[in-house]
């Protein structure tokens, strides 16, 4: 198992390598990056101040190295709208993501668990078909199309709900539920998923044949395995879901995180901002994906001896 | 033997495919259909032009509300543009784009795949590594990087759109090519002096198709969304030019006042999304059995 987390750890680090690498190559392979962030708006003094600065004159290898000692060093640019280091910038939206994230992931297990359990144990009756059929519905209305429609009516036609910012828990509630719309329906799908293989275990008939009432069955040995799967793929999945997601819905209702960030900077050209933000959030993905991996290892004694 | 393909005639399989779906797949057909002769006959069948400007007729209802200007039918836009008009004509564009970018995704997914599943070794390790790449980084933030540094274009939308979803025919085809390498005819044909190209050519691409043509149907909901979503951003397609995703973007200003300029740009997108979905799914149930619950 050392070996397989080993394997994990190491693919983790290959994986953060290549994207600092090709968000490096793409960034300048679209030529001057001062031309493409700044235009016209530049004297030439400014001009060879900022080539010397970001050693333009240089190599192109000579960058790309140079970008990594940055890196390793703590040092990931300057904005060119702000004009101070990106790391402080980026560092200050992370609280508001945080908190839409975490209000977007809580909602989506008290919603998409139990769904998905009933989808699993009513599969052959309308409620199961239901069920999936919401889920269907959440797979195939884009984020920004629900947010549209709910900041139509309860914004603007019922006057219930605010749009912009996130200064009261009522901001908090049409961003939750436009950003967990795709979530839930993916995790429901897993969920029955996870649930339809454990219902047709050995041990849940062993269960039952021991006389356990049918609830405790269905929460303690069904659930309880289930849960693992669902997990992991909360980690696994729902982590790149969540971040894309989160891009859009914090540009319509201008929340002050990340993705909001990284929106503005893509539309101004802000390009350290805009490098970071992508690196940094990808970062943060892959991390998850490869702790879960890791931990859904750990916790499974059947794939931790499958594994070595 | 000199075709493997099993896979029946057009005319006799559509029908049979329409026999056995339900009435909810028989109405997204219908609706598919319907969408995709609007998109193409955008030109013929628009009322007015998509782009012509009327300021005395600016931001009017549609049929049926007070101050609906005729001829108008879905009211016009913040520059007295008429709203039918430009969502059919960015229907038109939405569904080329995302035919386009699915077309360059499966292009360039496929050869990756066939050459990995043919191949092996070091080739295969480093597709398969690129394809691990692509999957663990959420796409919209490289989407986001891209249109920022090369700039909105209709060429460079495209191009993203095409490397949105290549990783999925990658991973289909080099799996499909590994599992049809070792059955005999295959065997057969390479005894018989086969070359690489021919075999991949004549004996593995036509037994590959249903999974593929499955997948491009599910990857076109998933570009139509990416498409929107970027659009609505402000990233995509610029202005004057609209796509769905675009209208409802920039009419979000004007949702307080005038909600039509957003909601009809965004039921169609919710028809186009929903349509190819379920159209999608239902080609995985009855065409290929093993992509089942994906």
């Amino acid at each position: 198992m050392t070996a397989y987390i080993l394997r994990t750890l190491l693919k983790m680090v290959l994986t953060l390598f290549a994207i600092i690498t090709l968000v490096f190559f793409a960034t300048r392979m679209s030529g001057s990056p001062l031309d493409t962030a700044l235009g016209d708006g530049l004297t030439e003094e400014d001009r060879v101040l900022m080539i010397e600065y970001f050693g333009l004159d240089r190599s192109l290898w000579y960058q790309y190295l140079a970008y990594l000692r940055g890196i390793l060093e703590g040092n990931f640019g300057l904005s060119f709208i702000e004009r101070r280091p990106v790391a402080d910038i980026v560092l200050e939206r992370i609280w508001p993501t945080l908190q839409l994230l975490g209000s977007a992931l809580a909602l989506t297990l008290v919603v998409s668990v139990p769904l998905g359990g009933v989808a699993a144990l009513w599969r052959d009756s309308w409620i199961g078909s239901a069920v999936m059929g919401l889920a269907f519905i959440g797979y195939a209305v884009p984020n920004f199309v629900i947010a549209t429609f709910m900041v139509l009516v309860f914004a603007f036609s019922l006057n219930w709900l605010p749009v912009v910012g996130n200064g009261t828990p009522w901001h908090f509630i049409m961003p939750t539920i436009a950003m967990s719309g795709v979530l839930i329906a993916a995790l429901t799908r897993f969920t029955r998923n996870a649930m339809l293989d454990v219902l047709g275990q050995d041990f849940m008939r062993t269960a039952r044949a021991k006389g356990l009432p049918e609830p405790v069955v269905i929460l303690k040995h069904g659930l309880r395995n289930a849960s693992v799967t669902v997990l992991s793929v909360l980690g696994m999945q729902i982590a790149g879901m969540a971040a894309a997601g989160n891009v859009v819905i914090e540009a319509i209702f201008s929340w002050p995180g990340i993705g909001e960030l990284l929106v503005s900077a893509a539309i101004m050209r802000d390009y350290p901002v805009l490098q970071f933000g992508v690196i940094s959030v990808a970062f943060a993905v892959v991390v998850i994906n490869a702790l879960t991996d890791i931990a859904y290892v750990v916790a499974d004694p059947r794939i931790r001896m499958a594994k070595g | 033997m000199t075709s493997a393909t099993h896979i029946p005639a057009p005319a006799p399989f559509l029908l049979t495919l329409w026999r056995d779906s339900n009435i909810i797949e028989k109405a997204a057909a219908l609706v598919g259909l319907a969408l995709v002769f609007m998109a193409l006959l955008a030109p013929l069948i628009a009322p007015t032009d998509p782009l012509a400007q009327s300021l005395i007729s600016r931001l009017r209802p549609p049929l049926g509300f007070e101050r609906y200007k005729d001829g108008f039918y879905l009211g016009t836009d913040e520059l007295g543009r008429d709203v039918l008009s430009r969502s059919l004509y960015g229907l038109h564009l939405t569904l080329g784009l995302a035919l386009a970018g699915a077309t360059i995704g499966l292009l360039i997914g496929g050869t990756l795949g066939l050459i990995a599943g043919l191949r092996g070794g070091w080739v295969e390790d480093a597709i398969m590594a690129a394809v691990d790449l692509q999957i663990a980084v959420p796409f919209t933030l490289l989407a986001l990087l891209i249109l920022a540094l090369f700039g909105s274009s209709l060429t460079v939308m495209i191009c993203v759109l095409g490397i949105a979803g290549w990783e999925q025919y990658a991973r289909i085809v080099r799996a499909e090519v590994r599992r049809i390498n070792e059955l005999p005819f295959i065997e057969a044909a390479r005894a018989s002096g086969g070359g690489q190209r021919y075999i991949a050519l004549t004996h593995v691409l036509p037994n590959i198709v249903s999974p593929l043509v499955v997948q491009f149907t599910l990857s076109l909901s998933n570009i139509v969304i990416l498409e929107s979503t970027l659009s609505f951003l402000g990233l995509g397609v610029q202005p004057p030019t609209a796509t769905l995703g675009s209208m409802v973007g920039y009419g979000r200003d004007y949702m307080p006042t005038a909600p039509w300029i957003v909601i009809a740009p965004a039921v169609l997108i919710i028809l186009v999304t929903f349509s190819v979905q379920i159209l999608g799914d239902w080609l995985r149930d009855r065409a290929d059995v093993r992509l089942r619950d994906r």
